[in-house]
Parts: C-alpha cells; structure tokens; sequence
C-alpha cells in the first residue's frame, strides 16, 4: 500500500498507511496529551484527551486510536479542541482530590501537567466526588483509587503484558473502579507486584510505599544499573536522593526489558540499605568477629594464605568467585588466584546450572544463551517445559506471552496449571520427572511424520543415526504410558514446534536430576538441531540462569579449566598469553572444581579458601557436609555485603560494596554485556571488590596498576577475543552482546548462524531413566517445573533482607 | 382436524395483563364442556394492542376479543364457541369507534398499520417451524441459496433497508463489507439487546416469531460467507430465549440449521449469547466484547467489525428488527414489492413502541413517512383523558424529543434527525401538559448516567456532572449559567466520547432546552415546575369555586393536609403538602391546580 499524505496544523506529512494521527503528529514533534495511550497496549481511546479535529469529520477524533487518511486536515489544537480538552480535564479534576501538595506524583503527574498546559486552575463542576477508601494492605505500594482516572493502562499492563489479571475495571457508570474482582484487596488477589502499574500511572493512585516523603522527582537523579536479581539483566533507574536510594524505574527503552519489570527489579533493591550490612574488615578472636583494620586485615589474609601455600603447596588454595559480582571483580579474582600458583579457581552457585552448562556445551560447543530475549517474542512457535518463567525469569514470560498474543503457537509441558498456560494452545501436564521422555517423544513424532529440517540435519549436524536409534523406542503411546498424556496431545504438540517457520525452546538453567539434568538439556538440543530451529533469529534455546553474572562469572576465567570466554588452559598459547600478560607464570594443573573439592569423603586437598560473594554452606547440597568442610580448612576469607552462613565459619570477613555503589559491568544471559553505574557511596569502610582485590594483589607483591573498572576491563577485553570489541566508551551508548570481536562490531544476536562452537551440532542420544526421581535427594527437586521457584536452591542472602520477603513467590536469591 | 384456532396473547404486555389466568380459564371451561379438543390453543406473538390486552384472536371466524377476565371465558366458550354467538360485550369499543369493532380491520389502531416484520406475530404459533413454513417461512433463504452472495447484499442494498438498531445504515452495504473481508471465518450476529427504556420491539418479534430472526441470519450468513451466528439476548428476555432454542432445535431438525443446508454447500451454525442486562452492551463494539466472554465495553472504531469482529473475524452486526425484514426482501420478488412502502431515504416500515400518556399504549408498524400526528392519534388514539399534546420522545435516551408544532413531520431518518430526535430503535413516550421537560431530561440521563461503561471520560464523569445541574434544578436551587454549562457540557460530550452511548446520551437535554428552553428557565428563575412534577417548584391549591367539598382529596391524602367541611370548600395545608398528587387524580371537579410556590397567580391546571 502505498504511503498516505496528510496535513496536521498546516504541516504535511507522508505516513505509512496504518498509521495513526498521534503517531504522525509525534514524527512532526507535534505533542498531543495523552493519559491512556500505551504503545504496546491494544487501541484503548479512553481518555478523550488527545481528541483532534479532522475537518469533514462529525467529531472529535480521538488521535490515538484513529488511522490516518489520505488528504486528511487535522487540527491539534483549535478552539473546538482545546474546548474539549478542558472539558475533559475540568471533569476530572472534579472528581479528583487536589492534595497535589503533598502528593507524592506532584512533579510527574499528567493530571498536574496539561492542567497547567491547559490553564485549568479549577473545576467548573461541583459534585460528588469519589470516596473510596485506601488499599495498603500489602508490603509495596498504596492505591488511592479516589486519585485514579481509569485511564486503563494498569489493566492492560497487568492483563495482556504480565498475565497476571490482577485487575479490571469494576461496576459501571460513575463508580466505575479499577481493582481486584469484588473489590477485594491487591493484597488477595492474583497481583505479582511487579509494579508495572505504578510505573504508568499517570496520576498519583499507585504509589510505592518506600517513597512516602523521601522527596520529589525533580530532586532526585535517576542512575542506570543493572536489576542485581536473575540472569536476565533489566535495565533500571535508581533514584537517588542524598545517598538513598528511593525508587527504581524500568529504562523504557532497554532492549532486554523494555520498560517492563517484576517485583524483583521494581521493589527488590532495598537490601543496599540494610542494617545488616558488614561495614568494616572482620577477623575472627576467640571465636568472635572482631573489627580490625583494613591493614590489619590485609595483613593476615596475606600471612596466612603463605602460611597455608608454603606448607601444603599452591594447590592448597581454592578461590570461589561471584555469580552476583560485575566482570571486572571476577575477572580480577581469578586472576589473582592464578596469580598465586593454582587454577582452582570456580563458581559455586548451584550445581543444577551445571548439568545444563554441561548439555549445552556438548550439543553446541557454548554454554551461552543461543538467542536474545526479545527474540522470543518474534518467534512462531514456543515450547516452554521444565520451566516455569512466570515465576523464575518473568520478562522472559512476558515475551512467550507476547509471542502467543501475536499468533505463535504455544506448549506449555508442565505439570502444574501455570498462567501461561491461558494463552497456550497445547498444555501438556505431564508427571513431574518425565520431561525427557516427552522430548523424545517429540523428537519420534517429528522424524515419523517427517518433519525434520532434513538439509539442516544434514549439513549443520553429527550422530543423527544414533540418536534416531533411540528415539525411536519413543513412541507417542509410549511416551503417552510415561508422561500421563495422550499420544494424540504429543503429535499435536510436536507438530505445532515442528511447522512453526521459527520455534523457540524455553527452559530453565536451574534444571536438575529430576528433569534429567544435562541429558535433558541434550534432548532439548536434540530437537532444535532436528528442526534447524538454532542458529536463526528467533529459535533456539533459552536455558536462563538464576544469578544476574553467572554468565559473566563464567565468561571471566571462574572455572578450574579455563580463562576468559573459555579459554581452555590445556591450550599452551593461552597460557602463555595471560602469563605474559600478567606477568606470572599460570600452572599447567588442572584446577580443581568446587563440586570435585566438595565432595563428600573424598580428601582434596584444599587446606585455605577465598570466597567472594557466595554462600554455599546455604546453597543447597548438604548443607552440613559444607560446614564442616569450610570449618576443617586452616584459612578461609569470604567477603561479602552480609554476614552469610558461610562468612559466619570465616577466619577473616572483608565488606564489599553492592551492586548500587560500584562501578563494573555484568553480562545476563543474551550474552549482553551491561555497564552499571554508582549510584551510593558504599557504607562505612566499605570498598568494591575489584579494588578489594587490586589492594590485597599489591599486598601479595603483584604489579597491578588499575585506576578504576574501566582499566580492568580494557585489560580482560584486550585477552579476549569475544570482548575485543567491547569497552566503556561503547558501554555507555547501550550493552553489547558478546562475540563482539572489533571496535566496529555491532555484536551478536544469536549464535551459530554458520557453524556451531564446536564445528557440527551434535545429536545425543539420551534415554529417560525412570529411576532418576528415585535417586533425586531432594534438592531444588520440584523448582523448575511444578510452578515453584527456580531459584529456590539459592541463598536467600540479598532476597531475605528486602521488602520482596514479602511476596509468596518472590525469588530466593 | 381442529374446528377453530383460538390464538392467545402469550407476549408481555398480555402476559403482565394476566393472560395466563385467561388461558387457564378457556381450558377449564372447555374441559368443562369436553370439547377441548376441537380447538387448537395457541399461546401466540404479540397482536400489538397491549393497551386492551389480554388478548384471544378466533380464526377462522375473525373475532379479536379483548380487555379479558378469567371470570368471561365461560361466557365466550358457551355463546361462542358452543353457541356460535360472537359476544358483543367482549369486542372492542372506544371513543374512536361507533359500535364494538369485530376484527383488526374495523379497529382504528390498526388501520394505518402496515405488518411488514409482525406478519406472523399473532397468527402463527411461534414455537411451530411448520406455521412459519406454510406462511412461506424459510423460501427466501431457498432462493438465496441460488444467489451470488454479492448479488444478495445487492438486492438488499437495492431494497433500501436501513439498520433498524437506530443508526440507520444501509444494510446491504455493511454486508458487503464484511462479505469483501479477507479470511475463511465469519460471523453474524444479531443483536437483541435490546434495552431503551419501554421499548419491546425485538421482544416481540422474537417471541413471536423467532424463526423469521433464524432466516434473516442464514441470509446474511450467505450473503457475507459467515458459517457461525451468535445472537445476544438479553437474559430478562427468559421466553424469547426459550423460544429461540426451540426455533434452533427445529430448524437442525429441518436441515436448515448445521451442515450442508437445504444439500447446498453451506453450513451455519447458531448460538446465543445470554447478555446480563448492561444497557452498553447494544453498542456493537461492547456487544462483540461481551460474547468473547469480556467485560461490555466499547473498543474504537475503526476497525469496524465487517474488518474485526468477534473473536478477531470479520463480522455482520445486524439488529433483530432489521433481520425480520430480510426474508420479505430476498423472497421472490419481495424486493420490488418492499421498496413500494416508505420514502425516499427510508423504505419499508417501522415498529414503535408507543407509551406514555397515549391512549392506545402498544406496539406498533407503520410505513415510514407516515407523521407523528397520524401515528400518536390515529393510531395511538391521541392524549389519554383528553389533556393536551405536549411532546413525544423518539429513540429513547439517545433521542430527543420532538414538540407539538412539529406534529406534522414525517417519520424517517432524516427527519427525526433534523429535529434533533433519532429514529433509535422505536421508542416513542408520548407526554402531555403534566410531563416536566426538566424531569424528562433528567429522567433519560439518570439512565445513561448509571449505564455508562465508565471508559471514556466525558461519559463517565460528564453525564454525571450534567445529571447534578438538573437535579440542582429540579430541586430549585438552579442559577442561569446552568443552562449554558449544560450546553457546553452537552456538546463536548457529543464531540469527544467513545462510542454512540456517550456521544448521544446528552441528546435528551439537547433537545428538550431547544424546544423547551421556556420551562428550564422557570424552573431557574421563578422557581416554578409548571407541569407539577418537580416537588420544591409548585404548590397545589384547591379552586375554591369549583370544589364541591366532595371530601375524595381529602380521603385520599395521605398526610391529612386536606381540611374542610362536607360540601364546603377544601383547602390544602402547605405545610404538610408533600405533593405527592394523590389529591389531584381523585378529584372528579378537576379543581386542584398547580399554583407557583407563595403565588396565587400563574395557575395551571
């Protein structure tokens, strides 16, 4: 169709057709009012502020909602509209209580806003006004619907973006409401408090209960950060107001979160300012932790770290970096660690996101995310299983959700009645434990049916025959007998994955030994390599984490085996790159892992630990048989912002600063590395890791001359082909998605477009082990699939410290 | 073989009149006499004339009794139907006829009728497919189903037929359009919502002749490609609903419902969707929302539901009233005929419902073009107890009201337009010198205040604010800007709401200050409500000359503000007045006049 001319106050513009008057007025920088507009909403018309006149036209048109015409005359802002406009707002402010004094929104309010632009000091209508009373019953946020406008855009936001369906409009007429059916509180309802409704309120009805006086708009300084909770890494504004943080916005034009949050990221920051927050160095006398300082501490975690290597060698040492932690803390601790003679060096989290790092690296060569997030949304089939998003990663939700909305064909494989499956086509509620035998299942129905991308298989993959071999045993009426479905249900759900021109797999790293562990990672590979749904846009895997730098972490050397972006030491040339980098000669000895150095009844000879940032004595496992270990070493130094189960057992406790006070960047599961500002000055005597670390390489007689972050990173970047592109001055136009291996590299959307890591993707075959939810001991054992939280197996440290305790799903991080 | 039909009224009016009592009545008596029998009994659709219900037709003798008593079955069994005496007592009679009118065509309320859409209402039994069959039910889907779909909104667009939910558009035009839409799926659906205060055109017809709405979809379902139909009743509706079920049950039965209709590839599949009483819901936008299961409220247009409907498809929205024509356009050379009655822009015929201060409350067909006068006296059989014609509301709370110098204007849609009225869905409440205009208009925005979706702001909030100043008014505590901020108000509702609710819901006040200006402006500034209505504005006072001191106001006042001797003068204690106008319609002297506040002057009565 060809492109539509038009005028708007006297001004032509050519538009594409579809285009609405709103629109075309705003790509003239024309500004009309708008309260109930939403981009990403359905046409809502609602408000009536933004009515034009378009001449010819019976009445106002309302601009948002009404498409351009060709030759059309449009008038934003004429007496007849202006006349309206007023009308509009002399009717709200009627029924709208004039406390803007000492309302919180005054500065920000709509209302307050066209008001003034209108000159409408006063109502001109005397009436009722709504009395209604306060809803504040829950931990977050207040609603004054006496303040509201039923502009609608909570609804929307709540209904078709989250799911949630929380609220709707209530009764009719004048007393028309927006709230929870039968007016109960938010607090009983189906709310997640993902306060996406507060941040769209025009006006002051939704109000965070944490800026209750803390200070107006204008004096507070928004500063971008990076959300600290799960691995998806959405983008935020801190408000800050003398040292404080008082509010969090989503970064509307973020491309991992586009304006959209959860209860985490909106109200999940309060931790920072916790009382319990460690404020100088600790070191244990007598059992009890006694404040020393800085000097005095460094002191003796120097000794006695010699101490330990002189007696029982370099490999006595193991140091266990941070999921939470930015690159260049984490960066700098391996290399520390390896500076001082041992590769053992690792992540401690959870050892579930092992089995699925382990899967993928199998199938494809890379642990890492194949696609973006915002992919998925894009994306003509999903099948979402051994996961639930909802709860676990939910901006990665609301995208399936989106997907499904514009048409994509939706499986949901779950045990549990989750939301998503609402807007599902094909609900599998299969027995908790059987997922691989679906996947494969899957799998037999694609290949029967000949659905399979035969040239994809062909020229992109390996071992096809023997993985046919075994899916083969797997029949729908097979699979039916295992997984409680009907054959039929699996077919139909093949096929939706299967025909989609673009299908994408949705799970969760956090996948255990119920699910199958890595062999179900493997069979969730098995059927995009089958489908050649991986290495395009909008297919592929997602497998998200639960830590917002587990990526990252791993992405900066944490790992007995490996440096930077999977370096692996066993090459010669990497060695010899970061030794003469950094100046020291890195062992040729394997690291040992933080499960092989764990386990249970076996001697690993690691007599003095360093941990940052983690607390695995409450991550999950055998939290006794941690203990214990972490009280039989000669030495071990944690820091970390509180004091942990695990800092308790320490020898020396250094504070660190949180992610609010520290410069640094995190890399969340898309491969996209972020830069997070300062927003706080740290606590007390509290200083950020990395220059914890620079100090403590001093004290140990190293060389490192970093004057800050920046410095840190182009040194990683300069090591690491994947980040070469990469660097501060790049950062802070917007995150970049690694490899990213030139200045001028836009970075990498999805992996594998032409060849996988590994050269050719590998087909596994896996076998569903009935016996494995015997063997189960319980850990994280229902988390990822039967609607409980992912994160379930992590610490609780930062979570229990914040007013998201309060929420019954919030995570556990 | 039966002997007789004895046609029943089963419709609302007779119903609320006591026709079931009737009924069991006649089949007791008959029972009685053993020749139960004999007679075919039918519960029939409404004959219109509610005014003189219950209602029992007798076919073939052509006898139309009415007004009747359980207590007079005995006698119409016995001298009519045993003694084949018509009995005179039972017939009509009225001030318009000279002797007891035997049958519909002596009875002057139906001598400007035209029954186009109440053909078979009162003739057929509307629970039997085969009645409507023989009265040549379901030949014009036969023979659309040898039409061009294009060719069938063509001959109904030639037909002129305008969407009779009020609006007023060209139906064969809106069915092209959704017959145009791209895609495999669409639907019909026929809107019953029907919800205008006194209005019961749809009722009717659906209780009376339900199948006449199944054709009129199946039509429209050829003629757009749609394969589904929805029609949204409103659940106070429970008989048209039964009888809709029965109508879909038979017509599966008859193949005219299902798969392969009729054995021609055309398959139609029909439900109903039970609307729980949201007067917003007859909006198209809202309706289409509600069937989806969603909360009735208006969405913008466009899209318009010929592009996205219901459930995303492309979509026919037609009004019960409209779909009852359909099957007499599309009949063989039905169209030709249809086009005979009406005017220029508006063909056919149209059904009101007249109430009010008329005499002849009831339902109503005439052809368009006929006036206001003819149908409110010649049909309607002119102002009840002989007061005066003050207006008569046209299109119920989105109209206007049309006064008595414009008695004379033609019923059609540009028309009633033009005269700041709308043809609306046929609601037409006559009122005499005792309706204050103020209190109409407040009445209809009470209405639409309460019914408002609360979406749009100018509905919600401004017809609340507009209903205030009336009340204000009303109460006399109006100041002289209220007229003007009505009118502002008024016209940027009119301008700037959503949906035809909003932008018509001021329409009552409109209109009653443009013909009525003179009594808003009383009541303001003289504080008088000339008609009697608004309690604070008027005081009533006893004509002392003409009391006779009958003593029947003074019986009948409720707060003993009445005194005087017998046969003496009364007089009315203001004090205790609470002007609740018991007084006045027991006064046989007509005596009691409306007097302003403090005043003996001005008097009215």
């Amino acid at each position: 169709m060809s492109a539509i001319n038009l005028t708007i106050d006297g001004r032509e513009i050519e538009v594409a057709p579809g285009t609405t008057i709103l629109q075309a007025a705003r790509q003239l920088g024309i500004d009309i009012p708008t309260f109930c507009y939403d981009p990403e909403l359905a046409p809502n018309g609602a408000c009536r502020i933004c009515v034009v006149e378009v001449e010819k036209a019976r009445a106002l048109v309302a601009s948002c909602v009404a498409p351009v015409g060709p030759g059309m005359v449009v008038h934003t802002e004429s007496d007849r509209v202006v006349s309206a406009r007023k009308s509009v707002l002399s009717l709200l402010l009627a029924n709208h209580p004039l406390d803007c004094i000492t309302c919180e929104k005054t500065g920000e309010c709509k209302l307050q806003d066209y008001c003034y632009r209108y000159d409408v000091a006063s109502s001109e209508y005397v009436g009722a006004i709504k009395d209604l009373s306060y809803d504040d019953t829950n931990a977050f946020f207040v609603r004054d619907m006496n303040k509201c406008i039923l502009c609608g855009i909570c609804v929307g936001k709540c209904q078709d973006v989250v799911g949630a369906g929380a609220i709707d409009f209530v009764k009719r007429g004048f007393v028309t409401n927006v709230g929870p059916g039968f007016e109960d509180p938010i607090e009983d309802s189906s709310c997640v408090f993902c306060g996406m409704c507060i941040d769209n309120c025009p006006v002051g009805a939704l109000i965070p209960k944490y800026v209750t006086g803390k200070g107006r708009p204008w004096q507070t300084e928004p500063v971008p950060a990076v959300c600290p909770y799960c691995s998806l890494g959405c983008n935020i504004n801190l408000h800050i107001k003398d040292n404080e943080v008082i509010g969090v916005s989503p970064v509307e034009e973020s491309p991992v979160n586009r304006g959209h949050l959860c209860v985490q990221g909106k109200f999940g920051w309060d931790f920072v300012h916790s009382g319990d927050r460690i404020t100088a160095p600790l070191v244990k006398s007598d059992g009890v932790f006694v404040e020393v300082s800085w000097e005095e501490a460094l002191d003796y975690i120097v000794d006695s770290i010699k101490d330990v290597q002189s007696r029982f060698g370099p490999d006595a040492l193991m140091g266990l970096g941070s999921p939470k932690a930015s690159n260049e803390d984490n960066y700098l601790f391996q290399k520390l660690i390896r500076s001082l003679g041992t590769n053992n060096v690792d992540s401690y989290t959870c050892h579930c996101h092992a089995s699925s790092v382990d899967g993928m690296v199998e199938a494809f060569g890379n642990a890492a995310a194949t696609n973006s997030i915002a992919e998925v949304a894009e994306t003509g089939a999903v099948l979402v299983i051994g996961a639930n998003p909802e709860e676990s990663h939910p901006i990665l939700d609301y995208r399936v959700r989106e997907a499904a909305q514009k048409g994509a064909e939706l499986v949901v494989a779950v045990p549990d009645m989750v939301k998503l499956v609402d807007v599902s086509d094909h609900y599998l509620p299969l027995k908790q434990g059987t997922e691989l035998a679906l996947v494969n299942g899957l799998a037999n129905v694609i290949i029967a049916e000949d659905l399979l991308d035969k040239a994809f298989v062909e020229k992109r993959t390996e071992g096809f025959d023997q993985f046919k071999k075994t899916v083969d045993k797997y029949t729908p009426e097979h699979v039916a007998e295992i997984t409680g479905l009907t054959a039929e249900e699996i077919r139909a759900a093949a096929r939706a994955y299967a025909s989609a021109e673009k299908a994408a797999i949705v799970s969760d790293a956090a996948v255990n030994k119920q699910t199958g562990g890595a062999d179900f990672v493997k069979a969730l590979a098995n059927l995009a390599l089958l489908t050649g749904n991986v290495g395009r846009e909008s297919t592929g895997v997602y497998l998200p984490y639960g830590e917002n730098n587990l990526q990252g972490s791993a992405d900066m050397g944490v790992h007995p085996n490996n440096v930077t972006c999977y370096q692996h030491l066993k090459d010669e040339k990497v060695r010899e790159k970061f030794s003469r980098a950094w100046g020291v000669r890195i062992s040729e000895n394997y690291g040992l892992s933080a499960a092989e150095a764990f386990e249970a009844g076996k001697n690993s000879g690691i007599k003095a630990m360093y941990i940052m940032g983690e607390n695995p004595v409450a991550c999950g496992g055998d939290k006794a048989q941690i203990a214990d270990y972490m009280k039989n070493l000669d030495f071990l130094v944690v820091q970390d912002i509180f004091m942990t189960e695990t800092a308790s057992l320490a020898d020396v406790v250094l504070p660190a600063a949180a992610f609010a006070e520290k410069l640094g960047t995190y890399t969340n599961s898309e491969r996209r590395v972020q830069l997070n500002q300062p927003a706080l000055e740290p606590p007390g005597e509290v200083f950020p890791d990395w220059a914890v670390l620079v100090e403590l390489a001093e004290w140990f007689g190293f060389e490192w001359d970093f004057a800050g972050p920046e410095e840190v990173f182009a040194e990683l970047a300069s090591l690491t082909p994947d980040y070469a592109g990469i660097s501060y001055q790049r950062l802070s136009e917007g995150g970049l998605q690694w490899p990213c291996p030139a200045d001028d590299h836009p970075g990498t959307k999805f992996l594998y477009q032409d060849s996988f890591s590994r050269g050719l993707g590998l087909f596994s075959a896996v076998e569903y082990d009935p016996e494995a939810e015997a063997e189960s001991d319980g850990h994280s054992a229902a988390c990822c699939t039967s609607g409980g939280h992912s994160c379930r197996c992590l610490s609780e440290t930062i979570t229990r410290r914040s007013v998201i305790s309060a929420f019954k799903n919030s995570c556990c991080v | 073989m039966y002997e007789k039909h004895i046609m029943i009224c089963g419709a609302t009016g007779c119903l609320s009149s006591g026709s079931t009592k009737v009924s069991e009545a006649l089949i007791e008596e008959l029972e009685k006499h053993g020749i139960k029998d004999k007679y075919r009994l039918v519960m029939s659709g409404c004959p219109g004339f509610c005014e003189v219900g219950p209602i029992i037709v007798i076919y073939p003798d052509e006898v139309f009794y009415c007004r009747l008593k359980p207590k007079d079955m005995a006698e119409l069994v016995e001298n009519h139907l045993v003694g084949g005496e018509i009995v005179e007592r039972l017939l009509y009679k009225g001030p318009d006829v000279e002797a007891p009118a035997r049958f519909y065509d002596t009875i002057p309320f139906y001598a400007k009728q035209k029954f186009n859409v109440l053909r078979n209402s009162g003739v057929i039994d509307p629970e039997s497919i085969d009645e409507y069959i023989m009265r040549g039910g379901y030949r014009a889907l036969s023979r659309a189903m040898e039409m061009e779909p294009q060719a069938i909104c063509d001959e109904v667009k030639d037909a002129g037929l305008r969407g009779r939910g009020g609006a007023g558009f060209p139906t064969g035009v809106k069915w092209g359009f959704t017959n145009k839409a791209p895609g495999p799926k669409k639907y019909i659906v026929c809107n019953a919502d029907e919800g205008d205060p006194g209005a019961f055109m749809d009722r009717s017809i659906l209780e009376g002749d339900p199948h006449a709405i199944l054709e009129g979809m199946l039509i429209a379902g050829r003629a757009c490609g749609a394969d589904e139909g929805y029609i949204y009743c409103r659940a106070e509706y429970p008989l048209a609903i039964d009888r809709l079920k029965k109508a879909i049950e038979q017509a599966k039965e008859y193949a005219l419902l299902g798969d392969n209709i009729l054995g021609y590839d055309f398959n139609f599949k029909m439900n109903i969707k039970e609307g729980a009483g949201a007067f917003v819901c007859g909006e198209e936008t809202a309706l289409l929302a509600s069937i989806e299961g969603k909360r009735g409220m208006p969405r913008p247009r466009p899209p318009f539901p010929a592009q996205v409907g219901v459930f995303g498809k492309p979509t026919t929205i037609n009004n019960v009233e409209t779909l009852a024509n359909i099957p007499l356009i599309v009949k063989e050379g039905g169209a030709a005929e249809y086009v005979k009655v009406g005017t220029e822009g508006s063909k056919g015929t149209k059904v009101f419902a007249l109430a009010g201060k008329v005499r002849n409350t009831g339902l109503c067909e005439v052809p368009m073009g006929i006036t206001i006068e003819e149908v409110i006296y010649d049909v309607g059989g002119g102002i009840k107890g002989g007061r005066e014609f003050k207006a008569v509301q046209a299109g119920g709370p989105s109209g206007g009201c049309i006064p008595a110098d414009l008695l004379d204007l033609p019923i059609d849609y540009d028309s009633l337009t033009k005269a700041g009225a709308i043809m609306g869905s046929g609601g037409l409440v006559v009122m005499d010198d005792r309706t204050c205009m103020v209190d109409l208009a407040r009445y209809f925005l009470s209405f639409t205040q309460k019914e408002s979706c609360g979406k749009c702001t100018p509905c919600r909030e401004g017809t609340k604010r507009m209903l205030e100043i009336l009340d204000r008014i009303a109460e006399g505590e109006g100041i002289p800007e209220d007229l003007e901020t009505l009118d502002n108000l008024a016209h940027n509702i009119k301008d700037s709401a959503l949906c035809g609710l909003g932008q018509t819901c001021p329409n009552p006040v409109l209109s009653t200050i443009r013909y009525f200006r003179h009594e808003y402006e009383e009541h303001i500034n003289e504080n008088f409500c000339r008609s009697g209505i608004c309690k604070p504005l008027f005081n009533y006072k006893i004509d002392a000359e003409n009391c006779t001191g009958c003593t029947a106001c003074a019986r009948a006042c409720a707060v003993d503000a009445i005194k005087g001797e017998k046969k003496e003068p009364h007089e009315i204690d203001q004090e205790l007045c609470t002007r609740c106008g018991s007084c006045i319609d027991k006064c046989r002297q007509d005596c009691i006049m409306i007097t302003r506040v403090g005043s003996e002057a001005d008097v009215s009565n």
